[in-house]
């Protein structure tokens, strides 16, 4: 147990059940984004995964929003120490995605429009744990929140869910995204309290 | 883009406040000193978290006002949110002599680095002005060369925290200009009614996009996204539009 801070009671304990440790609950939706969010217009959108070898499967939004989609209800935790419950989405699998892709590679780069990145393991994102999300709450994903279509992978810290994301390549070994090699953690687990490098 | 790496992990400590400072009547500065900090660039933030007598704990980040001269206290200025948890905790209830775990600092990407040689465009709305403060404050220490211009939203005058140092910085320093937005109230005299930041605003206070300014642009959410949307629309490069938004409590 840390320092007591006098005359500290804590206000939302009743209201925050089972968050993970250093989380409090919001309402709201708050953003994070390192610069202005980008207008991305339908027809000019496309996602697309790049395998080591540089193999690309690319699908356009007509070709993505026909493939099979899922309702998803999950709970979210943002590193800024904000966590939101329940929160319901609708997305495309990764699994989905994946279903044709070969690779060997254990890691992927994440790239958005805008030029920011973040990496993760190629098994976080496979067997129901990610998608590319949507809508949000029944709406067309606001661009602010990451629409049209962002990376949606609730069992990390949320800056993983990459926003505007428009790529996924494979690679070799981890390598650091834009806020990892800022300092943040490199895998993220809410959990583990996995906020900044060496957490 | 790319950011820089911080070495090491951030260890939690006890600071011990030293002081606190009205700055509004709902903004108050903290001054804490920190047995073991590394340094920060301006523009970070720390980690505070304050545990009750129960165990109970609970953790927030804040952004540094204060530049780091090699030494000395660092100071943070906390704005109450009414329904908040910590921040009324912080402007209402902290005391010089009481200890608070922190670490830190934190965050490689929303910094301003002195060997940046571009001209520098600081857009606040309210305590979005914080880690804005500790930029003007590290270039005034370094005498740095790059102009700066900040243009600084408020409700009202009495909501303008660092007024009167902001005042002193400009008389004193020609690469300084400072230009307030009062969405509320203005001051008595002044030459236009209340308004919310705009186009008119920024292309007449703000650098023009072909000086190629960094730009740092900090408040809450809707005022980033009215902000930066404006800048690039008037044709400033989006990668170097640094936001930092914040919003809960």
């Amino acid at each position: 147990m840390g320092i007591i801070s006098r005359g500290f009671g804590g206000r939302r304990r009743d209201s925050a059940p089972d968050l993970p440790p250093g989380q409090y609950l919001t309402q709201d939706f708050p953003v994070l984004s390192a610069g202005p969010t980008p207008r991305i217009p339908l027809d000019r959108w496309s996602f697309t995964i790049t395998t080591e070898t540089g193999r690309k499967h690319t699908w356009d939004w007509a070709e993505f929003t026909a493939l099979p989609a899922e309702e998803i209800t999950r709970d979210i935790h943002c590193v800024t120490k904000w966590s939101k419950l329940g929160t319901t989405w609708k997305g495309v699998s990764l699994d989905t995605l994946f279903e044709d892709v070969e690779t060997a590679a254990d890691y992927v780069m994440a790239h958005s429009k805008g030029g920011y990145t973040t990496n993760v393991p190629l098994q976080d994102l496979l067997d129901g744990q990610a998608w590319i999300a949507y809508e949000f709450d029944g709406e067309p994903l606001d661009p602010e929140h990451g629409g049209p279509a962002r990376l949606l992978i609730p069992h990390l810290y949320f800056w993983k869910s990459a926003k505007w994301v428009n790529g996924l390549e494979m690679m070799h070994e981890d390598e650091p995204g834009f806020w990892e090699a800022a300092g943040y953690h490199t895998y993220g687990d809410p959990w583990l309290e996995q906020r900044y490098q060496g957490d | 883009m790319a950011g820089t790496a911080l070495p090491g992990r951030l260890i939690w400590q006890a600071a011990t406040v030293s002081a606190v400072r009205a700055e509004t009547p709902s903004a108050r500065t903290i001054v804490l000193d920190i047995p073991d900090w590394p340094g920060h660039l301006p523009g970070q933030h720390l980690d505070l978290r304050l545990t009750a007598e129960d165990g109970y704990s609970a953790q927030r980040s804040y952004s540094i006002a204060s530049d780091w001269p090699g030494a000395g206290p660092v100071e943070i200025t906390v704005q109450r949110l009414e329904d908040g948890e910590v921040s009324p905790y912080l402007t209402d209830v902290v005391e010089p002599g009481d200890r608070i775990e922190l670490r830190g600092p934190i965050g490689g990407w929303f910094v301003w680095r002195s060997a940046q040689p571009a001209p520098v465009l600081l857009v606040a709305g309210g305590s979005g002005v914080v880690p804005l403060m500790s930029m003007i404050r590290e270039r005034g220490r370094l005498r740095a060369r790059q102009p700066f211009r900040l243009i600084y939203s408020v409700r009202t005058p009495e909501d303008a925290s660092f007024a009167g140092e902001l005042r002193r910085r400009v008389r004193d320093d020609p690469g300084l200009d400072v230009h307030f937005v009062y969405t509320r109230k203005t001051p008595d005299g002044w030459p236009a009614p209340p308004k919310r930041i705009d186009v008119a605003t920024l292309n007449s206070h703000g650098w023009p996009p072909d000086f190629a300014p960094d730009v740092f642009v900090c408040g809450p959410t809707s005022f980033v996204e009215t902000a930066a949307d404006i800048l690039v629309a008037l044709g400033h490069d989006p990668s170097k539009v640094r936001t930092e938004r914040f919003g809960g409590g």
